[in-house]
Formats: structure tokens, sequence, C-alpha cells
């Protein structure tokens, strides 16, 4: 079956010819309209539309956006915020990127009409530090949507009144997790905090309610708020509504962001039809789905078992290639969609040098507050750097992953299940590989295949 | 005593007020303190602490903390190679070794000439054209060893042409 277009929702403007990241250009092409439209509305219908939406999160987790903006408490008399997790720092995710660079405007209007929706008077963006030019481009965004009354006192006459000011970071991963960016808003080190009872809904930035949503995850909303949540709900698939952008990157002829109805387009499609397939002479072996702390899947696997279509359950016996690329298929078949970022690997690469490489970066990110997970990723680096650099024993797969199985569930974030995965994944799925690679390093290396650690 | 420029002060006092809380301005300061003077001294650290009403170990928690924030000077031109998985996968590691070839300096080091410091930093979030590398705030994309070779040489050039103006 071909692939089927791209429906492009938030990226409809990239890579326009002639489509500038000013005010004037978005206005041109219908921006702020939708703003205007909704604070006419009462709030509650937005909130509405955006549960009706079946919208989830963009940033990972996939957690349904009306629902989390429901869970605010909104009777402590105290003022709510909203940060807008900008800190895209998965690897392998690089959407949000585009969308700051390219299109802020689209951004600010999701923002203002969430802050409408929840009566929310101030927002920071939360912007990656390694983002400098993405953050002169908010400021700039701000200061012009400002000047025409979109955002800042009294917008658009209606007594309603929000200010967006930009939060930039300074290199850590950590901060991407929710809890940890609040942290880091407030001044300190981006430690997460416990949940119970630290929900941000109820305890969040100064311990007020807080709303902590992603940059492609507010977008949507602009969307919502304009063609409203059922029509929105049809876009996409049942429980997987909306559009996803698809970034993939590594070893295919044609990298790069993809924008698609979700669960419409199956992996096979994407790789093989839309980014062209492998390089030439190579195979697939390998694909990360939603970002590095994803679990692998190998090429050649089948996945079989039950799912829901409908009411009923019916039988599934699917390939890798085959998989839609929504966030419950991929759930099911025991990864995550995550944050969209999609790592691919051929069969020039050794999985243990691809896990060094994983497990350094994991290593570096730790915030240090858990010891299963500040020591096991640190062993976790250290023994697949050793067999890569050192002596590699063919019981080291088994080491790491009684190092891994130690981690998850017993730290205070999901950074522990995030640098777990990866290892599990690598030695459950390329066992034998890693039990060869004492004998296979002695061979030599082929010609151009490089160093990943 | 610090000596801030006009410009870097007036920022100060602009951004305080985004927060209701001194406190949260740390990070936005240290970024402006490090962009005026090049890195975060022992006499930075007491004086933002000082202007947000904090002890300096609430300053200094966060320098050590956030790789972004440097104790010591680097050099006039900062490369940020990235070094995790995608941009590795694509060659990354030998971009990185070129860079440190053409200046003749290690990771981390300010090069002998002055002119860089070379680093290894995690994923700079554009995967879909790896390798890429952040040369003080421009991200350059598909950076093989042969773009890295001709990088440095506009550097030395640029260099050149500075030094010959002064």
């Amino acid at each position: 079956m071909p692939a089927p277009e791209q429906f492009r929702l938030i990226f409809r403007h990239i890579d326009e010819p002639g489509y500038t990241n000013d005010l004037d250009c978005y206005v041109r092409n219908g921006g702020y309209e939708t703003l205007r439209k909704s604070v006419a509305r009462k709030p509650e219908e937005i909130v509405d539309d955006v549960k009706k939406s079946g919208l989830r999160g963009r940033g990972g987790a996939g957690f349904p956006c009306g629902v989390k903006w429901t869970l605010l408490d909104r009777k402590s008399g105290k003022p709510i915020y909203l940060v807008v997790n900008a800190d895209e720092s998965e690897p392998g995710t690089f959407k949000d990127r585009y969308i700051i660079h390219k299109d802020p405007h689209q951004l600010l209007e999701g923002i203002m009409i969430t802050c409408f929706a929840n009566k929310v008077e101030r927002a920071y963006i939360y912007i990656r530090g390694e983002f400098p030019e993405g953050a002169k481009i908010l400021e700039k965004a701000i200061a012009e949507a400002r000047a025409a009354n979109f955002v800042g006192p009294n917008i658009l006459g209606t007594g309603y009144g929000c200010e967006i000011y930009v939060h930039r970071g300074a290199g850590a991963y950590i901060c991407g997790e929710e809890t940890g960016l609040i942290e880091s808003i407030e001044g300190k080190r981006p430690y997460p905090r416990i949940k119970p009872p630290y929900f941000p809904a109820v305890l969040g930035l100064y311990q007020c309610p807080t709303i902590v949503n992603n940059v492609e995850t507010l977008c949507h909303v602009r969307h919502i708020a304009e063609r409203g949540g059922e029509a929105y709900s049809k876009i996409g698939t049942p429980n997987n509504t909306g559009t996803r952008i698809l970034c993939v990157s590594g070893h295919v002829r044609r990298p790069g962001y993809y924008e698609f109805e979700v669960g419409k387009i199956t992996m096979g499609q994407l790789l093989n039809e839309v980014c062209g397939g492998p390089l030439p002479g190579r195979s697939f072996k390998a694909v990360i789905p939603g970002g590095s702390s994803a679990k692998v899947l190998k090429f050649g696997e089948r996945y079989k078992g039950k799912r829901k279509v409908g009411a009923e359950m019916v039988d599934y016996d699917w390939s890798l290639e085959d998989i839609p690329m929504d966030f419950d298929s991929l759930a099911m078949i025991g990864s995550m969609g995550g944050s969209g970022g999609v790592i691919v690997m051929d069969d020039s690469v050794s999985m243990v040098e691809a896990l060094a490489n994983i497990n350094a970066f994991y290593s570096h990110e730790s915030c240090g507050q858990c010891t299963p997970c500040r020591e096991g990723s640190l062993w976790m680096k250290k023994i697949t750097g050793r067999m890569v650099h050192g002596q590699a024993r063919a019981e080291d797969g088994a080491l790491l992953k009684s190092v891994a199985d130690q981690i998850a569930g017993r730290t205070i974030c999901a950074f522990g299940e995030a640098c777990a995965w990866p290892t599990q994944s690598f030695v459950a799925k390329f066992g034998d590989e890693f039990k060869a690679y004492p004998e296979s390093k002695k061979a030599k290396r082929a010609d151009g295949v490089p160093d990943l650690v | 005593m610090m000596n801030l420029q006009s410009e870097t002060l007036r920022k100060i006092d602009e951004v305080i007020p985004h927060y209701p809380v001194k406190r949260s301005a740390a990070l936005p300061l240290l970024h402006l303190v490090q962009e005026d003077q090049g890195f975060i001294s022992n006499e930075a650290i007491e004086w933002i602490a000082a202007r947000l009403e904090l002890q300096p170990i609430n300053i200094y928690e966060l320098v050590t903390f956030y790789p972004m924030f440097r104790q010591k000077p680097i050099g006039r031109r900062h490369i940020k190679v990235c070094r995790t998985l995608s941009c590795a996968i694509m060659g990354g590691y030998r971009t990185c070794s070129e860079f440190q070839k053409q200046f003749g300096t290690g990771l981390g080091e300010v090069s002998p000439d002055g002119e860089v410091t070379v680093e290894f930093v995690e994923c700079l979030a554009s995967c879909g054209t790896a390798p890429v590398v952040l040369i003080d705030d421009v991200l350059h994309e598909k950076v093989d060893a042969e773009r890295a070779r001709e990088l440095s040489e506009k550097i030395r050039s640029e260099a050149r042409a500075s030094r010959g103006n002064t």
C-alpha cells in the first residue's frame, strides 16, 4: 500500500517559499483570527473542545491534554501558570526547533488560547540553552504580538491580560522533566520533585497550579480552537487523534521532518517510501521509534497479539514495517511513540557501540538525586565503554541487564526508565551480538564505519 | 569589582521583574554575565547572589550543575560538536577530531593560538541534518570532516581580518 500524503497542520507553512517568521506574514495568512474568536467565547467551551479533540501530549508521555487541564486546582485562589516546555532535548527529536524558528507566532497563538481557556495570566516559555537564536526569535515575536495587543494587558479590548516570558535553560536534559523544569524556573538545580504531592496541576511553579505543555501540543490547541474539538478528532485514528510530526534521523536516504495523521502511516511506509529506504548497499537493522529512551525495535521481528478495533478484539501479526506510527500501537508492541524522534540504524552499526553512545548520554544527564539512576547510568556507561575500548566479555550483556533492571521503578522521575530501557531492549533484542562482541571486535573494522563512543 | 557593560546592567534590571520571586532570575543573570565576561568568576557568583538577595552557594550550585556555565575563559570562538547517537552514526566523532586537529587542541581546552575551544556536547536537536555543530550561536548542519576544515579556515581568516582591523 502506498504511503498516504503528508497532512501538514502544524508544519503547513514550514518550507513555504516567502513565508517569514514575523507578525505581518503570520497575520496575512490568517494568524491570530482564532485567538480573536476564542476570547469572545467562554473559557470552559475551549477546554471542552480540547477534551473532545482527544489531543494527547506530544512531548513524550502522550497524556491527554484536556484531562491535564481539568486536573488544575482552580479553587486554591492562587494564580495559575502555563509553562511551555521548549526544552526539546530527547535525542532524535527536532520538531520544536522548526516551529520556534520558522513559525513562532503559531506557538504564541496556541499559548494565548490556552492561557485564556485556563485563566492563566502569566506564561513562561522554557527554551533549551542550545537554541540561542530561537530564544531571540521568540522574544522578538512576543514584542510584536504585544505591540499588536495579542499579548499583554487587556487583550483585544476584552479586559483579559496575559504576559509571556522566555526563560533560557543551560544545557541540562533533565529540565525536560516537568517538575525539574519548574525547579529550574525557580532558579534552582532542576531536581525533579516527587509525585505525589507535587503534581504541577496542584503544586507547580511557586507551589501554584501549573500547566506544563509541549510546544507542538500548544500548536495543536490553536488548530483545535479553529476547527472545533469534534472536527479535529476526525483527523487521525480513534484515541490517536490529530497529526504527528515524525522526525527521522540516521541511516535513511531522506532524513527530515514529516507530518502525518496519527496512525495513518506505518513504519515501513515512513522509512521505505517517505524517507527513501536504506542507504545504497545497506539494509535496515534497528530503529528507535520515539526518541532515544524508547525501546529499540529489530528489523525481521514479528509482533503478535490481540488488539482492540472498535469494540472487538482482533488478532494482529505484524512485521516491524506493518506497525502504525501511533501512541497505542507502539506501546502495544513494547516501545513508545514518545517524542516522535525516529532514529534508524543500518547493518553498518554495532549495537554494542550504539548502546555505549546512548549510555554515555544518560550518564551525563542523570541529575544525581536518586542513587539507582546516578550510579546505574554510570555503571552502564562504564561497562559498555569498557566493552568498546577495553576488554569485552561474553557475559557483559547479562551484567548490563542486571544493572538496568535495578533502576526502573526505583527513582523519583521517569529518567530511571529512560536510561534503563535502551540497555534492557538492546540486550533483549541483540543479545547474540553482545555475546559475540569480544570475538567480533578482533576483526578489522570496515572502512568508513564511524566511532560511536 | 565587576565591570559589566551598561547594556548588560540594563538587561539585568529588565529581566528580574519577569518573575514574582527574585531567585528565578538566577539563570538569566548567569547567561547575561557569562555573555558579558566570557565565564563565571567567583566574583561574579558573589555579585549575582547579592543582586538576587541569595547566598553565593545558591548560585555556585547552578554553575556546577548546568553544563553551559563555565568557570574558566575559553577561546575566542566556541565550537560545540554534537556527540549524541544520530550525529555519531553519521560521523560526529570524525567531525570533532578534525576540529581538534585543525587547531591542535584537546577537548575543552583553549587552542594554543587562543582562537577556539572545541567541545563535545549532547544532542543539539537537529538530528535530521547530522552531524551538526554549534559555533558560538550559529548552527552548522551536515558538517563532515571536509566541511569542518572549511569552517576552521573561515574562523582563521575571520581572526586574521579582525586583527588587521585593530
